[in-house]
Formats: C-alpha cells, structure tokens, sequence
C-alpha cells in the first residue's frame, strides 16, 4: 500500500493549517420538513412501535421509522442506512440519544414500503439489519461503553452482554406493554464512560481484586505520587524495596482491605492492572431515571452484588435482567417507573417479587451518606 | 475462510438483535475483496485482527488494550485516544488502533452525502469501524495509526470542513436532544444554543487547561432526553414560567377515548379505558389540577413543570409562552466520590442568541473559579461539594434562593462571616474581664 497525502506537509504543520472550526452547522442537514416546522411542532403520536407521526402547526406531517442498532457500526452498514435513505427519505437519516436509527418521510404512503424493506434485511448469521422498535412503554436500545473491542480498564465486554441482553429483552423492544419506558444501560468499569448511574435497570463490569503491582517497572512509567493521589480511600503508600536481583527500585504498596477496586490508580498508572478472570464480573443496578416526570431523578441502586462474566452469552446476567423486568411489569401501576415502584412497594419487597438475594454487600458503608440509607424508622413490611 | 478461528463470538450471530460480530466479519470482507479498489493505508486485515483479539478476550476474561499513549494532532491536546494492543505479534493489524473523536451535528442529523464522505475517509484511512455515537455523543472512529492522524485530521478540516470532539480534562464535545427540529415539548433552541457554545468554545474544547472534563448537555424539557442533569457539569434544561396552554376540545377527546393517552405508548396492554382523573389529576405531584364543570383547571403558579401531564395528552396540553432555560451544576457518575446530581443554580434564564448572559453571567465565572480553585481530577460537582453551595452562588454573584436546595439544614452550624456579625470577631478580653470574673 502506497502512502497518499491528504496535503498535510509534515515539514509546515502550519502550513495551511485549519483548526477550531467546530462540527458541522445542524441545518445543513434538516430534512426540508423538519426545517420548515422547527419549533413549530404541534404533537406526536406513535403509530406502533417504532413508528411515531409528528404533526406540526402548519398541518405537515412527518413520520418516523426508528430502528435498533449496534452502535459499533462498520463503514459497510453505515452505507447500507444511506442507500436506504436514498431510497425513501431524499437521502436524510438521523441518530437518536440511545444509537438508535431514525428514517423520516413526509409521505405517509412510504411509511409501510419502508418498514417491510428495513424487517427484510438480515445479517448472514441471521440477526435483523434494522430492527423496528424502540419507542413509548417498552425497552429502547442500550446504551453502552467499548468494553474489550477497545478499551484498557474494561472488567467486562460491552457489545457481547448487550446483544445476549437485548436478545433476551428482543420483543420489548417491539412493544408497549411496560408500565412506562424502561432504560438499560451497560458501562463496563466504574468509570462509566456510559453514565448508567440513573438508568431503570444497569449493568456494570466491577473488578474485585486489588491492583497487582509491576515493581520493576512502576517507577519508570508512573508518577508515584500522583498514583498515590488517584486512590480515593488513601490504600496506595510509596515504598523503596528491593527486586529479587537486588536492584533497589521506588515503587508503591496497596492496603488490600481499603481497596474498592475503583481502578483509578491504573488509569494513572498503569504498573498496575486489576483485571481478572475470576475476579471480573458484572453489578446489576435498578430503579434510577433522569427525567423530571412525576418523582425527581434517581441513581440506580445495586441489587445484585456480582454475576461472573460468563461470555459469550452471559446468561445469568441475561436472566437476572429478565426476571425484574417480569417482576415490574406484572406489578407495576401504569406510568410508574421501575424505581418509583421499588418506592411504592419498598424495597423488602423489591427483592422478594424478583426474587433477588439480599446480601450484605447491598448495604451501603461508603462513606457518610451511607448512614442516611439505612431505615431509621419503625414503619417496613414483613 | 477467516483469519482467526472465532467460535465464541460466533454464538453472538445468533439472536434476533442485529449482530456487531456479523457486521464486523461482513465489513473484513469487504476490506478482503476491496471491490472499490481503495489503497488502504492501514492493514488490510485490521478488522480479521479485532476480531481475533475480541475472541481472545472472551476466551481469558480479560481485555488485551494497553493503557493509553499519548498521540494526536499537532496543537490540540484532544480529540485523540492512542489504543495499543498487548499481543501485537498475533494480532499486527491491530498493534496500533487510535479511536478518533468527531464532533458530531447537533441533534445528530445527516444527510447521506456526508455520511458516505466520512465512510469514504474512514474506508481509506482507518478501520471502516466507528461507532455512530460514542456515549458523549461524538462520530467515534475506531482504529487507525498514528502516521494517519494528522492525515485524516488535514481532510476533515480542508475537505469536510469538520473538526474533532473533545478528550481529556478539556471542556467535552456539547450534546443536545432533538429539540424543536422535532419535538413539541422543546422550550428553546437545543441546537443553536448546543452549537453555538461549542462553537465560542473550541480553545477550551481542544487543549486541555482544566482540572479535568468538563460536560455541557442541553435537553429541551425536563423529560431530560440526554441525561443532561445526571451527567453534565452544566445541564441546560428547558422551561417556561407562565401557563400550560389547555386545549379544552382536546381534553374531552382523551376523556372520550377518541385520543390514545401519552401518544399511544401503552398499545401493548388493555390498561382499561383512560381515566383523567387517576392517571393524570391523581399523578401531579403538585395536586394543582383538577375538574370543574367537566374542564381540566390547572393553579399553574403551583406547577413544578415535571411534564407528566404534557407527556400523557400531548395534544391537549402545550408547554408555555414565557421560556428559557432551568441550569444545574455538577453532575458526574460515579468515580471517585460517589455519583452526583446537579444542583439547581439559575432557576429562570431567557435564552436568546448570543446567549451573552449564559456565557459571561454563568459559564466564565464558572470556569475561573473551578480553574483556580480545583484540584487535579476533580469535576466541578466534587469542588461544589468541597467548598459549598455557598460558595458557587457567591461566584455567580446571585441570590440565594429556596429553589437551590431541597430542605434547608437541619444543623445550626453556619459559618458566620465576621462582616455578617455586628462589631466583627475582633473583641477585648480585658474588657470582658471586668464584667465576668475569671
């Protein structure tokens, strides 16, 4: 392969250089109906789902077709959503919040042309290419992080649990028979590069060993003391010691009992890796929200400890999953999240209707606010 | 036949949720028979190589990335992760796989000619793999080296006229929900207030001068359709002041039934006919709604604006006249000290281009308290916590407001400032003396 230049001259970096120019003005690419009733929109309905109509003052239409998706996503696919595009939507297309995919049409005689191409096309291995889906009192995509496909602190895979998971949830994704939406998100380290701590139900990948620590090469790739400075419960210590060689290096020791395998001190140092096998594995957490509606935003809460990895399909975690959605829908009132649920019916008899185990590691002790999550009142249900 | 022998990933084909390990092995062939003739400038191979590091992965439990490096494009300090693989001997077309963040439209709009453009830059300079979108919301291009960066930096600058998105303890690439493009409830102007702070922004955006990241997020209404107040240092969320506008015929339709409540997002279950009264009039949190002579009355000045109402007849009721935005400050997942919520510090703002209030009354003072006073790593919201409440409302120059916090303290241990205290802290003990025995 032959080496082509864009034009960059890496002698004159500067030389013609364009910088801070920002993104793309969004109405350069405003289908003409969306342009003409921005901010003039009147109400919307879906029409099943996955289908939504939205109708704006000046009588226009627009219907929406929303797909599922991997948001890991080859070139090869993306190509494929803009030959659809082209087909039907005058070559527009967009994204929503939750990597799913939205085709518009102001031509309502499209809509069922378009949804019998996009429920036709399949994968050789036999998956849909663009599942219809994703709206109202159902589960919509899961949002999620790089897990193992790209990233260095993963304590779990991203992609292979969320498709095991949404494989699972499948015909949720196509209906409305859930007492409200229900979100799932998935980070795969605590990081949360996903940000699942306000998601209905969340699945996190946890490490549960302290870091190993790389003596003879620590002090040549870290900074000691900002390793020292990342630990938030002060575990991390510097030592002088000695290698087997008798060499005498700068290094640092961890207080194995003060550790919560948070992996901050690999992020900055990276002589000290955490991930392992048998020690990684995936937290659930349930009844958070981030929308205003009725009760104020909630984090999700843990409610199961730890599930082992078990790729490729996790299947504990899938069925875990599957019973507190069983649990909510059956019991929930209409319009009521799965955490103001939890409220209502408290939470004693959250674990006993999806028939989780209550084990002491559910209790929070991180800290003062710890204190105020515990009940301090006589009034609990047997 | 493929490169590596993948039979674990081969079990994630199955299912009827579209399959990424079948997008992947589709996209290594098409880069194997290369039927648009493009001179990759990276490996062939590259995506056969994820593939097997992805199988190998699954096989130890454990992921095969090494930490960071720092690669990037000269003069920004963003923008660019650096992605090395630990087996490189095994795995060559992967050795060197950097991730490019794009900083995507607003409201993630496109039009296929400019998708295709990016596919065409990506086929011929990097993976062809990207993530449409990375979780803060940018285009994310997935594997490239580092000879290629500067390459692919020079065409979507010249070419596209598009820059990268944000890394590092820089102010991260701003996302904003659909907004008024589409949605009835949007009560400004998501995109252009999105776009424009991005845009006033791009110093602070590309090199990297602050303790660390820093989120803008603007959702339209307090549904919170981006998350903005749990994961943003400043959510922008959109509000209105006066009244909720009653559509009285469209109210009788729903009661009648001749309307599906909250759009039709129940289709999927007989819930029973709709039941004003229970499901809209008994949910208020406020109890500020009620029937008189058959028509729904609201006490708007006891309305809280939590949507419910909105979100269940749409067609009936309609967001106010009087808007502008609601800003919280300090959201941040977990790491390290626990997750936070943002905290309320304007309740009311107009927004209206420029948005000079909201750059130079909010964002700037902001921004020079937490970059003199923040430690390194640490977000606004864990200076908030440290420093107090007070603290960021003494910066903003603003009232102090019940709207701010929840409860007021249920401890009496104030700090009295000694100007606050008649005769100040400086007093004489000898005087004291002479009316109180030691």
């Amino acid at each position: 392969m032959a080496f082509i230049s864009s034009g960059y001259n890496p002698d004159k970096p500067m030389e013609d250089r364009i910088t801070d120019i920002g993104p793309r003005k969004f109405d350069e690419f405003y289908p003409p109906v969306i342009a003409k009733n921005k901010g003039k929109w009147l109400y919307h309905e879906y029409l099943r789902p996955g289908v939504l109509v939205h109708v704006a003052q000046s009588g226009d239409e627009v219907y929406t077709v929303r797909c599922g998706g991997a948001r890991l996503m080859s070139t090869t696919h993306i190509r494929e959503i803009c030959e659809i595009a082209e087909k039907y939507c005058d070559g527009y297309v967009r994204f929503t919040t939750r990597n799913n995919i939205e085709f518009m049409l102001s031509d309502k005689s499209k809509v069922d042309p378009l949804v019998k191409d996009l429920e036709g096309r399949k994968f050789d291995g036999g998956s849909f290419k663009f599942p219809i889906g994703g709206t109202g009192a159902g589960i919509s995509n899961i949002v999620h992080t790089q897990g193992w496909v790209h990233c260095h602190t993963p304590a779990t895979d991203a992609s292979g649990p969320v498709k095991a998971t949404l494989d699972e949830l499948f015909t949720d994704f196509q209906n409305h028979r859930l007492p409200a939406h229900l979100r799932v998100s998935l980070a795969c380290c605590l990081n949360m590069c996903g940000a699942v701590h306000c998601s209905d139900i969340a699945i996190l990948g946890y490490h549960r060993k302290p870091p190993m620590i790389d003596h003879e090469y620590l002090d040549k790739m870290c900074e000691v003391p900002l390793a020292i400075a990342a630990c938030p419960t002060a575990a991390i210590r510097p030592v002088k010691m000695e290698l087997p060689d008798g060499k005498k290096v700068n290094s640092v020791a961890v207080k194995e009992e003060r550790c919560m395998f948070c992996g901050n001190c690999y992020t900055m140092c990276p002589s000290m890796p955490l991930a392992d096998t048998e020690g990684d594995g995936i937290v659930i957490m349930a009844g958070g929200k981030v929308s205003n509606r009725i009760s104020a935003p909630k984090f999700s809460k843990v409610v199961v400890a730890f599930i082992p990895n078990e790729p490729p399909r996790w299947p504990t975690t899938t069925a875990t999953i599957r019973k507190i959605v069983e649990a909510y829908a059956a019991d929930a009132h209409k319009y009521e999240r799965l955490g103001e649920w939890a409220e209502r019916i408290g939470w004693e008899r959250f674990f006993e209707k999806c028939e989780l185990d209550f084990t002491h590691h559910l209790i929070d002790d991180f800290r003062d606010p710890a204190y105020y999550t515990w009940r301090q009142t006589s009034q609990f249900k047997f | 036949m493929a490169k590596h022998e993948t039979p674990m990933l081969d079990q994630l084909e199955s299912g009827p949720w579209p399959s990424f390990v079948s997008d992947l092995k589709q996209q290594a062939e098409v880069r194997a028979k290369n039927e648009a003739n493009i001179e990759f400038q990276i490996p062939q191979d590259v995506v056969e190589d994820l593939l097997g590091v992805l199988e190998l992965s699954y096989k130890h439990g454990r992921t095969h990335w090494k930490h960071g490096g720092i690669v990037g494009v000269f003069g920004y300090g963003g923008g660019v992760i650096g992605r090395y693989c630990d087996q490189p001997e095994q795995f060559p077309g992967v050795a060197h796989f950097h991730t490019l963040r794009v900083n995507q439209p607003s409201g993630k709009f496109y039009t296929t000619k400019y998708l295709r453009e990016l596919c065409d830059l990506w086929d011929l300079r990097g993976s062809g793999l990207t993530n449409m979108h990375g979780s803060t919301g940018d285009i994310v291009f997935l594997g490239t080296t580092t000879p290629q960066l500067e390459e692919i930096f020079y065409e979507l600058t010249h070419k596209y006229n598009q820059d990268l998105g944000g890394s590092g303890s820089n102010l991260r690439t701003p996302s904003d929900c659909i907004g008024q493009a589409r949605c009835e409830f949007a009560c400004y102007d998501t995109h252009d207030l999105c776009y424009n702070l991005t845009e006033e922004y791009q110093d602070e955006l590309h090199r990297p001068a602050f303790p660390y990241k820093f989120k803008f997020k603007f959702d339209g209404c307090p549904n919170c359709c981006v998350a903005s107040i749990a994961r943003s240092d400043l959510s922008f969320i959109g509000t209105w002041r006066d009244n909720i506008k009653i559509d009285a015929e469209a109210v009788a339709a729903y009661i009648g039934g001749e309307i599906p409540p909250n759009g039709g997002a129940h289709s999927g279950r007989d819930w029973g006919p709709f039941d004003i009264q229970k499901e809209v009039i008994d949910l208020c949190p406020t109890h500020c709604m009620w029937m008189e002579d058959g028509k729904l009355m609201i006490n708007n000045k006891e309305c809280n604006r939590c949507m419910h109402c909105i979100n269940v007849m749409p067609r009936a009721l309609h967001i106010g006249d009087d808007r502008g935005v609601t800003i919280l400050a300090g959201a941040k997942a977990p790491i390290l000290d626990g997750a936070q919520m943002a905290t309320l510090i304007i309740p009311f703002m107009k927004v209206e281009p420029p948005y000079t209030d909201i750059k130079e009354k909010v964002i700037e003072p902001i921004w020079d308290w937490w970059m003199e006073e923040g430690k390194n790593r640490e977000r606004l919201g864990e200076l908030m916590k440290r420093q107090g409440l007070q603290k960021l409302i003494e910066v903003l120059g603003v009232n102090p407001d019940p709207r701010m916090v929840q409860e007021p303290r249920s401890n009496p241990y104030i700090f009295w400032k000694e100007d606050e205290v008649p005769g100040g802290f400086k007093r004489d003990i000898n005087e004291f003396r002479k009316y109180h025995q030691r």
